[in-house]
């Protein structure tokens, strides 16, 4: 148990490193959810010119290389990008090379993920039921958060979980658009990959390894959980 | 008095018919793919009819010749379906007052007799089953609580599709004088839709018969 306690006795630059990548993660996640139930929403149901493209656009992060997704963003939303200079000089909001990037490159990553599970449960609603709460007085707007949404829940989460867990794993855009500096763009995984840079960096090395291995275990079995319990509720 | 004249394409079949539809129970009996149960959804609002009128009284359903069209949730046509189609997410009592919920929002006047929670689970025997999961009940609970929940929304037109087509023979012997009650105390039209003769003659106060989207006489 000692043993245990001191294995995890992670100097302050760890545990700053750890904090943040949890703080990014979530910034992340919640920032992309609003956005994400509307995708997920046009792909299930909607039927317009270039659902198609939409689909393949937002899975594109899956299968590109993560350092060109970085690369990427780091044209778009860089501090000269086509999208990174207006927003810089206009609203006064940098993300290339600061916190606020990492959770930008977390979120692209992240959302083909979070669409696809959102997007399932969507697709397993029984629109019957819909037409039953219509035909009793409920407006669209209404359906959607009486029926649709409670029922589509479980899989909205799941969704959530595993863009989170994306984002905690996440390094090659992340390092490609805002880099690794300690204390502002240092996550989890770029650490360890600092410290497999210099000499004798092996020790914290495994001990931030082991620390992700859990956090993304423990993502997983948690979104796995909340699947189950969505295919229970519509049986 | 509800009435409509409705032109209606889907495939190769085509649905042309007309008729007023008053108090009582009207059944539409005809064989499957005659059209009965296009009929009901285009007057729920659930199908839109290519050409024709619905109207219920003073209200316009639809109105293809002047662009109109009152969506499902304005038209407060209660609908019971052949599956029972309740919320599993919600409980027999939040079923239930699902629609009646909606009713009041929109501040409506009390259409049918005695139509409160308490009268409907007195009609329909559901007081045991209150706090029950949808998924906990028989096909002829269901059933039941599916007709109570639209009856509840204070419906001015009952539209009902083969609600006992699911059940076995002993599950419609139960339900049958439910609906008679229905029948004689609901003070509004009812439209059901059937292929077994014997409900039809036990029920139907009239009898609207289809054959290939037309009605013959």
């Amino acid at each position: 148990m000692d043993q245990l306690v001191a294995f995890f006795d992670l100097s302050e630059a760890e545990w700053v490193a750890v904090g943040l990548s949890l703080r990014i993660a979530a910034v992340a996640t919640l920032c992309s959810l609003p956005l994400g139930v509307i995708v997920a929403l046009a792909l299930a149901r909607g039927r317009f010119w270039g659902r198609g493209l939409l689909d393949g656009l937002v899975h594109l992060p899956l299968i590109l290389p993560p350092v060109v997704t970085g690369y990427l963003l780091l044209i778009l939303f860089g501090r000269r990008g086509v999208l990174g200079e207006p927003l810089d000089q206009i609203f006064g909001v940098t993300l290339a090379f600061r916190w606020t990037g990492a959770a930008l490159a977390c979120a692209v990553m992240g959302f083909p993920l979070m669409v696809r599970s959102m997007r399932l449960s969507i697709e397993a609603v029984d629109r019957r039921l819909e037409d039953a709460a219509a035909t009793l007085g409920a407006g669209p707007v209404w359906v959607f958060f009486t029926v649709t949404l409670p029922l589509c829940l479980p899989g909205f989460l799941a969704g959530m979980v595993l863009s989170f867990a994306k984002a905690m794993g996440e390094f090659g855009a992340t390092i490609t658009f805002v880099s690794n500096i300690p204390g502002e763009t240092q996550t989890l995984a770029s650490a360890i990959y600092g410290f497999l840079q210099v000499p004798g960096g092996d020790g914290p090395a495994v001990r931030l390894v082991v620390l992700s291995v859990i956090l993304s275990m423990g993502a997983l079995l948690a979104s796995e959980l909340l699947s189950q319990r969505a295919r229970r509720r519509q049986s | 008095m509800l009435s409509f004249d409705i032109r209606h394409r889907q495939g190769d079949f085509t649905l042309a018919v007309a008729a007023r539809i008053g108090p009582g129970l009207t059944a539409l009996s005809g064989p499957s793919g005659s059209g009965k149960t296009t009929i009901l959804k285009i007057v729920a609002g659930l199908i839109r009819p290519q050409a024709g009128q619905v109207r219920y009284a003073e209200t316009v359903f639809v109105d293809s010749t002047q662009g109109l069209w009152l969506p499902p949730h304005q038209r407060r046509c209660g609908m019971v379906f052949q599956e029972a189609r309740l919320f599993p997410h919600l409980t027999v009592r939040q079923n239930l007052l699902y629609g009646a919920w909606f009713r009041r929002v929109r501040g409506g006047q009390a259409d049918l007799a005695g139509a409160d929670l308490a009268g409907i689970v007195e009609l329909l025997g559901l007081d045991a089953l209150l706090n029950r999961r949808p998924a906990n009940l028989s096909g002829g609970e269901a059933q039941r609580v599916a007709l109570g929940r639209a009856l509840l929304a204070k419906p001015r037109l009952l539209l009902m599709d083969e609600p006992l087509a699911a059940l076995d023979a002993a599950r419609k012997a139960d339900i049958l004088p439910y609906l008679e009650k229905i029948r004689d105390t609901a003070q509004v039209p009812i439209l059901y839709v059937s292929h077994a003769q014997a409900e039809i003659e036990r029920l139907a106060s009239r009898i609207l018969k289809l054959e290939e989207g037309r009605f013959i006489v």
